[in-house]
Formats: structure tokens, sequence, C-alpha cells
């Protein structure tokens, strides 16, 4: 009776996050809004730290209605690519050593995007976590919650529709 | 809206910081119509591969032009806030080229305005975007776009 070794803990660490990071690091507006990605397995927390540049209304003050959108947005494109590789980036189809934001598979198109404004976005950090609740061969629909303080009070929803890139086979 | 109001909420929009962020210009505003435009910038292209602006820039450049038709109509809100926006994405904008926005309220209530926007680059036949969305209509002094 053998079965194989268990992957070395940091093997899979090291797998996972550099796959992560070549997603992201590839897209220059994800670095102009400051937003990072934190992972618990294949969960994806996005986080929006809080900046001057990011205010929309300097009175109150509060976030541009914009930058919520965004945020919502790229957190859906971000959690909907994640998911997509993270079988091939398991099964070792995908080798998470050659991925560059060149060597990657395209991503999604967004076909629409509807945001819900709960509420004014407060001058501190946000959070954002997507839920791909339909991905088909050619489009998936995603809905994403943002907070900023509790879990539970959401600031803003989001649902949008996504065109989903052809793949090889 | 008289020429030194209009000149009033032209220099209050650009002057919101995430509007300077992403270089935004009122082209054209008033009696809830408003025309905003957004250069070209590597810094916010969404896909590498093509140099293709990030949506949610576009996004951000519709709710601003929605949020400035509102201030601009004659209904007289002092302040505005998007309660939700819808876009829809119809093509990706040419990397290189200016994008602008038209949004007009179409209707207003005591407490809600009603917004439809329209995005293109240089070929004004084919939009890039199109948008509908619903804001505040705020009677006191808040400000906001």
């Amino acid at each position: 009776m053998s079965r194989p070794a268990p992957e070395p803990v940091q093997t899979i660490k090291q797998r996972r996050d550099a796959a992560l990071s070549a997603l992201v690091q590839g897209v220059p507006y994800i670095r102009f809004l400051g937003i990072a990605f934190e992972r618990r397995g294949d969960e994806l927390t996005a986080l929006l730290p809080f900046d001057d540049a990011l205010i929309g209304n300097p009175e109150l003050p509060a976030l541009h209605g914009g930058v919520t959108a965004a945020f919502l947005e790229v957190t859906a494109i971000i959690g909907l690519s994640w998911a997509m590789i993270w079988d091939d980036l398991e099964s070792g189809a995908l080798d998470p050593l050659s991925l560059t934001p060149d060597t990657l598979p395209r991503l999604p198109k967004t076909i629409d995007f509807t945001v819900d404004y709960l509420r004014a976005g407060l001058p501190r950090d946000a959070y954002a976590r997507a839920r791909v609740n339909r991905s088909g061969r050619r489009y998936a629909s995603v809905h994403v919650e943002g907070w900023q303080d509790k879990r539970a009070r959401l600031f803003a929803q989001a649902t949008g529709h996504f065109l989903m890139p052809q793949r090889d086979g | 809206m008289g020429n030194d109001q209009a000149e009033a909420a032209r220099q209050f929009i650009e002057s919101i910081p995430h509007c300077r962020a992403l270089g935004i210009r009122v082209d054209d505003i008033g009696a809830g119509v408003a025309e905003l435009s957004m250069p070209y910038d590597p810094k916010l292209i969404g896909d590498p591969k093509s140099g293709v602006i990030h949506g949610g820039a576009v996004s951000a450049l519709m709710d601003t032009c929605g949020g400035a038709a509102v201030i601009s109509h004659p209904a007289g809100a002092a302040g505005t806030a998007t309660l939700d926006l819808r876009i829809d994405y119809m093509r990706a904008a040419t990397p290189g080229q200016r994008i602008s926005a038209r949004a007009e309220c179409y209707h207003v209530t005591r407490s809600v305005a009603f917004v439809r926007a329209t995005a293109l680059d240089e070929d004004r036949d084919k939009p890039v975007a199109t948008a509908t969305g619903a804001f505040t209509v705020d009677r006191t002094r808040e400000g906001g776009a």
C-alpha cells in the first residue's frame, strides 16, 4: 500500500500565489486604483486601500461612484479568471512558473455591469468578493459584494455578464 | 443654466479628486445634458494584450457624466449621488483615442433623477458603451457627482 506523498505546502502556495500575481500584475488599471487581492485557498478578497485620489465628493467626503463601480468590476473579472484557470493550475496543465502577463489566457470581456449603490463609500479601505453564479463556455454571470467595516453591511453590490475568452481545444 | 452657473459646474466637476486622476474634462454642460471626455492613458489599460482601456475607467467617466447632467438640470438639485448604474459595453474603445461621454437627465422627480448616457471614441457612429442610471436629487448643498 503506497500512495503518492502529498505536495509540500510551500509548493502549493507558491504555485497559487504565482498564478494570482501574474493575473493581477498584468493589468495597469488595477495598479492605478491600488487594488490588491488576498487569497485563502481558492477564495479571493479584493482590497481597495483608501487614497485621496479615489474621492468623488470632497464635501462628505465619499468615494467616487465610478471608483466603486470599477473596484467591483475588477473584482468580478479577476474572480472569474481565477475560477477559469484554477482546475488547469491544480492539474498541472497550466505551469505557473511559465505564467507571465503575455502567456496567461485572455481575460473575460464585460458585456454589461449593473451597480447597486446602497450607501456612500466612506473614506477608508473597501473590500469585495465575487461569486460566479454561472460560467459556461461562452457566457458567465457574476455577482459582487462590496463592504467597508462590517461584512454584512454592504456599501455596494453588482451583477455583470461576461464573454468568456475562446480557449484551445 | 447660465454661463456663470455652467462655468461653476465645470470647475466643480474638474476639481473632484478622482476626475483629476482620470484627466476628465467638461466639454459642455447645461439644461440637464453634460458632455465630458477623458484622454487615453496607458495607466488605465485593462487588457494588456490589446492596450484597451479598462471598463471601470469608462464606468467612472459615465458615472461622472450622469451626475453632471443631474446637477445641470433646471430642477435645481444641489447635489447628487448614484443610486444605480447599468453599463452595456458594445465594443472595445480604440487604443490611443480620447473617450467622450454624453449624458442626458431625461426625467426628474422630487427625489430621483433618471439618466441615459452614451460613450464614444473617435468613431462617432458606433458607441463604445451606453448606460442608464438613477441618481438622488439632494435638496441641501452636499455637492457630489
